[in-house]
């Protein structure tokens, strides 16, 4: 066992864990975050998508210790004062949830691709969405709400 | 996962030390294969060594006609380099296709090559542009480098530091993706630069990533698709699974290059 110490969320979270402690594990777990969820542990569906220093990876594919030292950003530090975040928000409203499970993925992944690519347009999103499943299917809406996000956020 | 001992060292000297003490020690760049590969307990490393925190690891430089790249570089960042995009456009475009965007925030080119998965995209791009890999110990051709499926000339204790892609006049990569995993079931890099013409295809080989040399003779006579569009290779030797037979997979290298080289101009 060891001591891994992050930022999440903006605090400072520390926890005493052995080395082969799973980011995602370290989030679930340790801080209590079930924001962030395990859907295929395999590094396929994206459920558990975070962001380390700014960029979205696989909290599954990613040991805790790697993220020593790092800003670590999960579903559950978007939104501000109470208010969500516009992709949050255009989830919301377009409706780009079913079931809910790939949901906080599927807007991490979101956040970080308007933040790369600012000009979105559909087929990029699509391409963007490589590495989330989305088990219900329901990629129609959760691309509206993706676009719907980047035209507000300009 | 098994348990295993873990160090983060900040220098390649310190990782290089580690290495030398450890058991039976796994190198760990951006674990986007490593991981999965332990969580599945078909690795059980002594100790895994994990690199990405070594930013001598992590550059892009353009001297001269060629780039050098840092073993730790990750292949987001090779994607959307000026001088990638600049020099090397196909190395730039096939970065930017592996995985998903967020497996290339953590996979790295050295890891992805000391890999040598049999349908990675990299060795392909190494093989097709003549590189030149630099590790710790020595310099290793590309050509001496990939020695079959997850084999490597690489020694115990040997880390890659930098992988030199010279600069080529025309240069394309096409790959077939498999429809669920979006691995290349063919990935094809054909390029003409001061080494002449290559041919270099992944996703196929049973022995990983080779060259097509009755490809790169056509090509070298004509520069043009249609030069080959005749070139039939034998089902011999290709990978053959639930997802294509090794005759499959042969027509799918003529095709492949054919895109390839419309793709390079």
């Amino acid at each position: 066992m060891s001591v891994v110490s992050m930022t999440v969320n903006g605090k400072p979270a520390s926890a005493d864990v052995e080395a082969r402690t799973l980011l995602v594990q370290f989030i679930r777990d340790e801080l209590g975050l079930t924001g962030t969820h395990v859907g295929c542990d395999t590094s396929q569906c994206g459920a558990c998508v975070v962001h380390v220093d700014g960029r979205a990876v696989k909290s599954c594919t990613m040991l805790a210790a790697q993220a020593e030292g790092a800003e670590v950003l999960t579903i559950e530090g978007l939104a501000k004062n109470g208010e969500l975040h516009p992709v949050q928000a255009a989830f919301r409203e377009h409706h780009g949830l079913q079931c809910g499970f790939c949901t906080p993925g599927m807007i991490m992944t979101a956040v970080d691709m308007i933040r790369r690519k600012p000009d979105l347009d559909e087929e990029t999103v699509r391409e963007e969405l490589d590495g989330n499943i989305c088990r219900c299917t329901g990629y129609h809406n959760i691309v509206k709400a993706i676009l719907a996000a980047s035209q507000e956020m300009r | 996962m098994y348990q295993f001992h873990y160090e983060r060292p900040k220098t390649l000297a310190d990782a290089e030390a580690l290495l030398g003490k450890a058991d039976d020690p796994k190198i760990l760049a951006g674990g986007q294969t490593l991981i999965p590969t332990l969580k599945q307990r078909l690795a059980m490393p002594s100790d895994v060594i994990d690199i990405g925190g070594i930013k001598e690891l992590d550059f892009i430089r353009a001297e001269g006609d060629a780039i050098m790249i840092g073993a730790g570089t990750r292949h987001a960042t090779v994607a959307q380099s000026a001088d990638v995009q600049k020099h090397n456009p196909a190395l730039a475009v096939l970065a930017g296709g592996i995985g998903d965007p967020a497996v290339r925030h953590m996979g790295t080119l050295g890891g992805s090559i000391a890999n040598n998965d049999p349908a990675a995209d990299y060795p392909a791009a190494c093989l097709g542009l003549d590189a030149k890999i630099h590790t710790t110990k020595r310099l290793i051709e590309a050509d001496e480098f990939f020695k079959g499926m997850f084999e490597t000339a690489l020694q115990d204790g040997e880390i890659i530091k930098e992988v030199t892609f010279p600069h080529p006049e025309k240069a394309a990569y096409m790959k077939f993706r498999n429809p669920a995993s979006r691995y290349a079931m063919v990935g094809v890099f054909v390029s003409k630069g001061p080494w002449g013409v290559r041919v270099a295809v992944t996703g196929a080989g049973q022995n990983g990533v080779f060259r097509v040399s009755e490809m790169e003779e056509a090509l070298a006579k004509s520069w043009s698709p249609d030069a080959v569009a005749g070139i039939k290779l034998p089902a011999k030797g290709l990978n053959a699974d639930l997802h294509g037979t090794a005759e499959y997979r042969a027509h799918l290298i003529t095709v492949m290059a054919k895109r390839a080289v419309a793709a390079a101009g």
